[in-house]
């Protein structure tokens, strides 16, 4: 190093060092509430965002055409306020729909493109940067920021999804007969370090809905809410959960009803 | 989308903070694919800050360093309005640049 430049100190920590700083002393999640405080607005999903906004202005597909004509419930090409009022109900599609859905709604129909190759891998694999998928979700969900949870409950259709979504969550199956339930109805508790948040609770739901997407430092990836709902099968040993199917948009809309009126805070940070 | 960089910088009295987050892949090549094969190495050697024409800080980085890193550094001497500029190189050849001013 250079001398006479009047360097006080330096220094540069990396993530993989959160471990180090999980050191006793600290309560439950305290580590990374201590990682967060250290990160402040370093949040490095801020690249993702941008992505995703570039992404949504990008003409692709046979039809040449950026998803500004996308219309996410709020008419088309409006992305601010949009993404709090999802799971709903859309008249053109006739199904209840989640971002991931819709995005890939607009995709297939307004950029023409093939629905076998848009929901190929939707998230991203060991070694990826991030997939199209998850920089638009994450900018949409950027575009809420600060917003109230609102998911639309008027039309028949989204209450049932909700209904159907509350007995998915408490429906025990698979080799290790678990439920969602068996993680997320109490509050308090926690696997190894991770606080696991009472999703049945409305400040469970509103904390867990409002922060993601979210950078997961141990991954290096924004991951979204789906991504997150299918690793959660993966853990319970259920069936692969796939982007957009009934059974994910289902356990959605119940989470985010249940976090309705809770404030948008995505992308989080998260381990 | 690698080379990006993010970069504030603030003079709090007399010292200058600046802090810098830079997107890149940083594997370290000990690393498979779901497919069984291994990623290449992909990870910054260098990073440096400058104030101005003066180089602040000088770095030697490896793949034990995460991806996206975050970097903070503080000197002295800085005043608002003065440049301050990040920039990296990596194994493969790849460069990396940002600069701001001081607040």
């Amino acid at each position: 190093m250079p001398r006479g430049y009047g360097v006080k100190t330096v220094f540069l920590w990396s993530v993989c060092l959160a471990l180090s700083l999980g050191a006793a002393r600290v309560p439950a999640d305290g580590v990374f509430d201590q990682y967060r405080d250290l990160m402040g607005d370093d949040n490095p999903a801020v690249f993702v965002i941008d992505e995703g906004e570039e992404l949504w202005f990008t003409a692709q597909g046979p039809k040449s055409a950026t998803l500004e004509a996308c219309d996410l419930g709020l008419g088309s090409g409006v992305t601010a306020g949009a993404y709090v009022r999802f799971p709903r109900y859309f008249a053109d599609t006739n199904e209840v729909m989640d971002v991931e859905a819709r995005l890939v709604h607009c995709m297939t129909t307004i950029q023409g493109r093939d629905l076998e190759s848009v929901t190929a891998k939707p998230y991203s694999l060991r070694g990826d940067l991030g997939t199209e998928i998850e920089a638009l979700v994450t900018w949409l969900a950027a575009e809420s920021e600060g917003e109230t949870i609102a998911p639309e409950q008027t039309h028949a259709a989204e209450r049932e999804m909700y209904v159907l979504g509350e007995e998915i969550f408490f429906y025990r199956a698979g080799p290790h007969d678990f439920s969602c339930a068996t993680c997320h109805e109490q509050s308090e508790m926690r696997i190894r370090l991770q606080s696991l948040p009472d999703l049945t609770s409305h400040a469970g739901a509103a904390n867990a809905w409002g922060s993601w997407p979210a950078y997961r430092i141990s991954q290096g990836l924004v991951r979204t809410m789906g991504w997150r709902m299918r690793d959660c099968f993966r853990q319970q040993r259920w069936p692969e959960l796939q982007m957009g199917s009934t059974t994910s948009i289902a356990l959605q809309t119940y989470m985010a009803v249940n976090a309705a009126g809770g404030v948008m805070s995505a992308p989080g940070l998260k381990r | 989308m690698a080379g990006r960089i993010k970069i504030r910088a603030q003079k709090k009295g007399d010292i200058t903070e600046v802090k810098a987050l830079m997107r890149h892949p940083m594997e370290t090549g000990m690393r498979k694919d779901e497919a069984g094969e291994a990623i290449p190495a992909h990870f910054i050697t260098e990073v440096a800050v400058f104030h101005g024409d003066q180089t602040v800080m000088q770095g030697h980085w490896g793949a034990a360093v995460s991806a996206n890193p975050f970097l903070g550094v503080r000197f002295e001497g800085g005043e608002p309005g003065d440049t301050v500029r990040v920039t990296w190189e990596d194994n493969q050849g790849g460069t990396g640049e940002g600069q701001t001013t001081i607040r």
